[in-house]
């Protein structure tokens, strides 16, 4: 077994044990926390086959997080209301079934992703970052601005969502949920990274003219990527809108897409479990030094930069060595 | 009468005051190889790009087996039959030699790429890949990172990702640069062969190479052809001595 793939299992072992143990020791509160690693870990799973695959820097995947976060929040807030979203031309109304809900959230995820992308991917390097980020904000203040949802203070979901046959108010079957997800997301990615489109893309990334120049165009591979992206970062916003019976514009904010993109940063760029190992990293400092003081962010600064100056590879990197040529064999 | 399969009508352009194409006339016959030679500067990459369209001439046109592919983009072109291998080599380095091999023989299947099936495991696209690679003498190397081949390594998988295109037109900028000695004999021997299956517009600025495969040379000085001809012609044309062969003698 590859070195890198001994991790990732051990990775995988780790993240299933903490809930268990937590269960078993009465401890709600760490399995909550296992659940926001699993699902930020998620979310960084969808930046990083844009970023780290296609080499797209997005500092909008706030907007996908976002997104299906409110179609979370919206969907529950009609159903438990008993108002249709719309009735006509065709009649929307709320649901409380989490398969829905996801549903809904990686449609609408990936549309929006089709749009900003096919608009964005005509820049490129910091204009495309800047655009990123704009169209983010620019959902931002729409929510902030839109009373009918909660305008700034959010949205709250009283009842939690619904998935046939699990109890989902226990936090051990809600992380459950969320893990299958996630692995679900992991493994597609996998096979994404491995495909011709995975080797299309990746090389895109590092030589776009080699890629046109056998009849390939970039701009068609990235636009895809970008929508898969987002989509799958747009599952995890559901899922966390969910976590906190709760949806905020903050959920928009430059500040979450920053957070996300730290999470791949900190576990390994265009690496598998990279987001994994990062949003674990993450969630485990914001913890253990949050606790010790109010200012933990600068150490998380520190350590971003250290691992931006000497360890490209993250987490990850650090742990398993060179990347042998973005996880083809 | 042979047919012609690429034909470059009146091409200039400019870069500021500089001529880098001055109304460049030019066409490729069916299996034979055009050297296009010229000093350092002359405009050759310069005519290469065009051709390939990856930039964009203020004027003339590129026409490709009888169909103007003037304001078609690279992708297109490379789809419609044009092999380029780059004066500087353009490979995804991370990736390994087979992996750039196997890109091309992707791209030749002229449809999005799937998303599910590993493309390492496609026998077709492998087995397209490495015979490339067998052809440029890589074979052994088909697992090393691009980054770690040599210079010449580099531009024997240039033209290795160029033969899994199957292109009707070869444009080749400088495939010897950095080869060798020993290198340069297998490549002209190698192209030699290849012109038969399609013909090569051929950059090179090893002379010894150029008349040893060359059916046609054309001499680009400051942007213009200066002379076009068969090589005992450009050997004995004096204005071509004195512009570019002169020079190389005097070193
Ligand atoms: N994008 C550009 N902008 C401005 N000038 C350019 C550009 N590309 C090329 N040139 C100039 O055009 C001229 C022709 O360049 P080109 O690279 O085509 O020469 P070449 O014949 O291929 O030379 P070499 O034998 O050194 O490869 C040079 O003077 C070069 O500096
Ligand atoms: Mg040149």
């Amino acid at each position: 077994m590859q070195r890198e793939t001994l991790i990732n299992t051990v990775l995988t072992l780790g993240l299933l044990a903490v809930p268990l143990a937590a269960w078993a020791m009465d401890e709600p509160y760490t399995i909550t926390l296992a659940t926001k690693v699993v699902i930020f870990a998620l979310a960084g799973v969808g930046l990083n086959l844009a970023l780290g695959l296609g080499g797209l820097v997005s500092l909008g995947h706030a907007m996908f997080f976002g997104i299906g976060g409110y179609a979370a929040g919206i969907l529950a807030s009609h159903a438990q209301s008993y108002e249709p979203i719309m009735e006509w031309p065709f009649l929307i109304e709320g649901t409380q079934s989490m398969p829905v809900i996801w549903v809904m959230a990686i449609v609408v995820s990936a549309l929006v992703a089709l749009a900003t992308g096919a608009l964005s991917l005509r820049t490129s390097g910091v204009y495309f970052i800047m655009i990123t980020l704009a169209f983010g904000q620019m959902f931002y203040y729409f929510t902030i601005s839109w009373p009918a949802y909660g305008g700034e203070d959010g949205l709250s979901i009283y009842v939690r969502d619904r998935f046939p046959g699990l109890n989902t108010l226990d936090p051990l079957h809600f992380f459950g949920l969320c893990f299958a997800l996630l692995m679900l997301g992991l493994f597609i990615v996998a096979r994404i990274s491995r495909s011709g489109f995975g080797l299309a893309l990746n090389a895109a990334r590092q030589n776009e003219a080699r890629v046109r120049a056998v009849g390939i165009e970039p701009y068609r591979l990235r636009l895809i990527a970008f929508v898969i992206s987002g989509a799958i970062t747009g599952l995890a916003g559901a899922l966390y809108a969910d976590l906190n019976r709760f949806v905020s514009p903050v959920m928009f904010s430059w500040q979450t897409s920053g957070e996300i993109m730290i999470f791949v940063i900190l576990g390994g760029v265009a690496r598998l479990f990279g987001p994994v190992a990062g949003a674990a990293l993450f969630i485990i400092l914001e913890e253990v030094l949050g606790g010790v003081s109010d200012y933990w962010h600068i150490y998380l600064g520190a350590l971003l930069l250290i691992v931006v100056l000497f360890a490209r590879g993250g987490l990850i990197g650090v742990l398993a060595g060179r990347n042998g040529g973005g996880g083809h064999d | 009468m042979t047919e012609t399969l690429l034909d470059i009508r009146g091409i200039s352009k400019s870069f500021g005051a500089l001529k880098a194409s001055d109304d460049v006339a030019l066409d490729l016959k069916q299996g034979e190889i055009h050297a296009l030679i010229g000093p350092n500067g002359a405009g050759k990459s310069t005519l290469i790009a065009q051709i390939a369209g990856s930039l964009r001439p203020d004027s003339g046109e590129v026409w490709l087996e009888g169909r103007n592919v003037t304001h078609k983009d690279t992708v297109a072109r490379a789809k419609a039959g044009l092999g380029r291998t780059f004066q500087i080599s353009s490979l995804a380095m991370e990736d390994t030699v087979l992996q750039n091999a196997v890109l091309g023989a992707l791209g030749a299947r002229h449809r999005v790429p799937g998303f599910w099936r590993p493309v390492m495991r496609d026998g077709d696209l492998r087995a397209s890949a490495m015979q490339a690679l067998e052809k440029v003498g890589l074979e052994e190397f088909a697992h090393f990172r691009t980054a770690d081949l040599s210079h010449g390594q580099r531009r024997q998988l240039e033209v290795a990702v160029a033969l899994t295109l199957k292109p009707h037109v070869f444009l080749m900028d400088e495939p010897m640069a950095g080869l060798g000695a020993d290198g340069s004999a297998i490549l002209v021997e190698f192209l030699r062969n290849l012109k038969s299956s399609a013909p090569i517009l051929l950059v090179e600025h090893d002379m010894d190479a150029v008349f040893q495969l060359a059916d046609r040379i054309s001499v680009l000085v400051y942007g213009r052809i200066i002379a076009t001809g068969a090589p005992d012609e450009i050997r004995a044309n004096a204005q071509v001595r004195e512009a570019y062969l002169g020079e190389e003698d005097a070193e």
